[in-house]
């Protein structure tokens, strides 16, 4: 102790707790990795070592590198804002960003010119498949919804993110569970429910993530010197609970061995079906919609400067919404061997939500009342409208697919396929976007490098979307007319193959605008990175993992 | 206007605004899901529909390893075209010890509900090789690794246990005999044939992927293809039965 006069630095129940868990789950994965079953689960049982004994040494050295009081609430009467995971999440969000667009051109690619699966069992279609939707889902929109919940919920409480380690915690793990869930499907490991593929392990892990994450996000709302939680707040718990709930329904599994990566999961069949899709269009429900909404409610209002439109439509918006969108998910299984009185409820909910879609839609676009001007300005802003536009747009398109007549069609086409992106690139992707060329500045303290890089960004990508889900209705509506047709003798009037034959024009044309989505998110990059490194101080140097200030 | 009052006791308590959103949220999955686990007409009562065996299990674990029901459904609609291209509209009940299920939810290849029976070993084989050798225009990937791999068959007992705990019906024979009836299921002319016959009914034995010196992934694949659909005999089946 250099100074005696300075408190007496003391390692805190949580740093030892937690690097003394982390140590003991390193030694378990050890043993785990020696008598494990396949090659691919102790590769995974590696993974879980090093991470941990990474933990252990990142928690042990932060503590000698740390003064000895804990970082002050506040600062002169200011929350002392914590930055850091933040900043974390949205450097790595681009990067999986990037990476998950990627391999979706791959995959498009693949489809049109088959050639490209190489016969090899790691990059095949049906393994890369769910590594661009995992990519995109999980690892993009996720760390997007990350970094904007834990920034929105510190600024809408006026104070510091609750915990010390735990909101590190919560950004890093989840990046490690994005990790274990990638390197799995390449491998294989893969229990097969769409948009919940990763095994047992790596559920468990999500499990413990996301409760310290609903914990983090309580306790900083718990600290709040503002008597209302705003209303993006109540948008991101509702997507952090329900997100749990779904997220246990749909896993239980039990794995045949601890030194298995196979589980098997507890329904079957028709039940298995409608736990699926309970989850799986919750996933979009409250992963995709909810929480982005919330970016919408917080984002929209502040750049515009203007209040949100309307703060009653907000609260029937929020009820409204998350109780109707629970019911939506047997529109999945229209005319399948689920019983028809699911069928029929999962219609008619899905056509209620049109109404509290559209509300939120209305609620986001009518804040720029008196602010229109700032279209013609602001690339950010024009962004983020036209992605609640394209929200309005597909929650039309999606009630109307659900009517079971339209479904009959539409069901296993790639007008499903259409749908599914103008929601994700048009809205999810964009208004990630919008958030971020708008945290980024707020974030490094630096001004935005080029709006006019953003203009550009803006309308090669609007290309891009316009050339998929156009290229996708045609593609989609012609294969399930095809598969229909008849001959005027009462045959089938086409092979299965010839349907597919006729996809391939459209599926270039799907890959070119998937080509040009992510051209503009690469020239997104370039202008982030200019910003981040502009000028002045050396600060710059800790992009990555600046420490928690 | 007092009523929109009321709602800051959400906006000022977050344990009440949880709360609020737990109860909102959970009832339509209730609704939906749980009369599924009573209500008697769900899964339709029919005869023939039996465990997987021990080589199908195992080649059903490699379908969905590779990802197949991202592009092949197994659920036929009861829709004039589908009932005619593929056959009989899908029962509940034939897939009642899928776990998990594979109905799938994109036909980018055909659907493969009955596709057990409709085309011959070689030509699954060669298909799986190089999907263009016998359709010229297919868009599928080639999977000529799997002849090329031992099928990991040592701990496929471990599999039915854990098949047995969450309710499918496997007795303590087959758990006893599954190894061995792995083997034996792809070795044509088999000795003890007749026991996996007599343990799963309709079971068919032989080696499916042509080379009958090793067990590979293919002809598990093979296998659990050959059976897709064939469990119930549909000039038996009743439809009339099951209005219930």
């Amino acid at each position: 102790m250099a100074n005696a006069l300075a408190p007496q630095k003391q390692m805190t129940f949580g740093e030892g707790g937690l690097a003394l868990t982390f140590a003991a789950l390193a030694a378990l994965c050890i043993v785990i990795a020696a008598k494990a079953y396949t090659p691919e689960y102790a590769f995974h049982a590696y993974l879980f070592t090093a991470a941990s004994l990474a933990a252990v040494f990142a928690i042990i050295n932060r503590y000698y590198d740390r003064p000895a009081e804990r970082a002050p609430l506040t600062i002169d009467g200011k929350p002392n804002y914590n930055m850091g995971p933040v900043k974390f999440a949205t450097v790595i969000a681009m990067f999986w960003g990037i990476a998950g667009f990627l391999v979706g051109l791959i995959i498009a690619l693949q489809l049109a010119f088959p050639v490209l699966n190489f016969d090899l069992q790691w990059i095949s279609f049906g393994r890369l498949r769910p590594l661009h939707t995992s990519a995109v889902i999980f690892a993009f929109g996720g760390n997007v919804l990350l970094a904007t919940s834990f920034y929105v919920v510190q600024r809408t409480s006026r104070a510091r993110l609750a915990g010390d380690l735990a909101p590190w915690f919560v950004v890093l793990g989840y990046n490690f569970f994005i990790l274990i869930a990638g390197t799995g499907y390449l491998l294989g490991i893969t229990q097969s429910k769409e948009y919940a593929e990763p095994e047992w392990y790596a559920d468990l892990w999500l499990t413990v993530v996301w409760v310290t994450y609903l914990l983090v996000f309580l306790a900083t709302l718990w600290r709040r010197t503002e008597p209302h939680i705003y209303v993006a707040n109540w948008f991101y718990l509702a997507f952090i609970v329900t997100i749990a709930m779904l997220h246990l329904g749909n896993n239980a599994t039990v794995p045949v061995s601890i030194f298995s990566s196979k589980s098997y999961i507890v329904w079957s069949g028709v039940q298995d079906a409608m736990v699926q899709w309970w989850y799986g269009h919750n996933a979009v429900g409250f992963f995709l919609t909810a929480g982005f909404l919330a970016i919408m409610y917080y984002f929209i209002p502040k750049r515009a400067e203007r209040p949100v439109y309307s703060y009653r439509l907000s609260i029937i918006h929020f009820w409204a919404l998350i109780f109707l969108y629970i019911w939506a998910g047997p529109h999945h299984l229209h005319y399948t061997a689920l019983p028809d009185w699911a069928q029929t409820l999962g219609m008619t909910f899905s056509i209620m939500l049109w109404m509290p879609s559209w509300g939120g839609m209305i609620n986001g676009i009518m804040t720029l009342s008196g602010a229109w001007d700032k279209l013609r300005t602001d690339p950010v802003l024009r962004l983020m409208v036209v992605s609640v536009a394209f929200y309005g747009m597909s929650t039309f398109e999606g009630p109307m697919m659900s009517i079971k007549v339209v479904n009959s069609l539409s069901h296993y086409t790639d007008w499903t396929i259409g749908h599914v992106h103008s929601g994700a690139l048009g809205w999810v992707a964009y208004i990630s976007f919008g958030a971020i060329y708008c945290l980024v500045p707020w974030l490094w303290n630096r001004p935005l490098y080029s709006l006019k890089l953003v203009n550009w960004h803006f309308w090669v990508s609007t290309v891009g979307i316009v050339l998929y889900i156009t290229a996708m209705w045609v593609s989609g509506i012609l294969q399930g007319l095809m598969w229909r047709a008849y001959t005027s003798l009462g045959f089938l009037e086409y092979s299965f193959v010839e349907t597919v034959e006729a996809m391939h024009p459209f599926y270039v044309i799907r890959a070119l605008g998937g080509f040009l989505f992510l051209c503009g998110a690469l020239i997104m990059v370039w202008n982030l990175w200019k910003t981040v490194n502009s000028a002045e101080q050396a600060e710059t140097a800790g992009l990555a993992l600046a420490p928690a200030e | 206007m007092s009523l929109w009052q009321k709602h800051a006791i959400f906006e000022k308590n977050s344990i009440v605004l949880v709360i609020g959103i737990l109860v909102v949220i959970a009832i339509g999955g209730l609704v939906e899901i749980a009369p599924l686990f009573y209500l008697k007409n769900t899964i339709e009562k029919v005869d023939g529909v039996r465990p997987y065996t021990p080589l199908e299990l195992a080649g059903r674990n490699i379908y969905v390893r590779e990802g197949c029901y991202l592009c092949h459904s197994q659920m036929i609609r009861p829709l004039r075209d589908e009932v005619e291209r593929y056959g009989h509209y899908s029962l509940a009940a034939e897939s009642m010890y899928d776990k998990p299920f594979q109905w799938g939810s994109k036909r980018t290849g055909p659907d493969l509900a009955r596709v057990g029976g409709k085309y011959s070993d070689d030509w699954h084989r060669d298909h799986l090789r190089d999907p263009r050798s016998v359709v010229p225009g297919s868009v599928m990937p080639g999977y000529g690794f799997l002849a090329n791999t031992e099928l990991d068959f040592r701990n496929i007992a471990d599999d039915l246990k854990v098949l047995r705990l969450e309710g499918v019906p496997y007795s303590q024979d087959m758990v006893d005999n599954a190894v061995k009836d792995v083997a034996t299921q792809a070795t044509t002319d088999a000795a003890d044939a007749a026991d996996v016959i007599k343990r799963y009914p309709k079971a068919q034995v032989r080696d499916f992927d042509g080379n009958p010196g090793k067990i590979s992934e293919a002809d598990a694949l093979i296998a659990y293809l050959q059976m897709m659909g064939t469990q119930v005999d549909f000039n038996l089946y009743d439809d009339k039965a099951n209005i219930r």
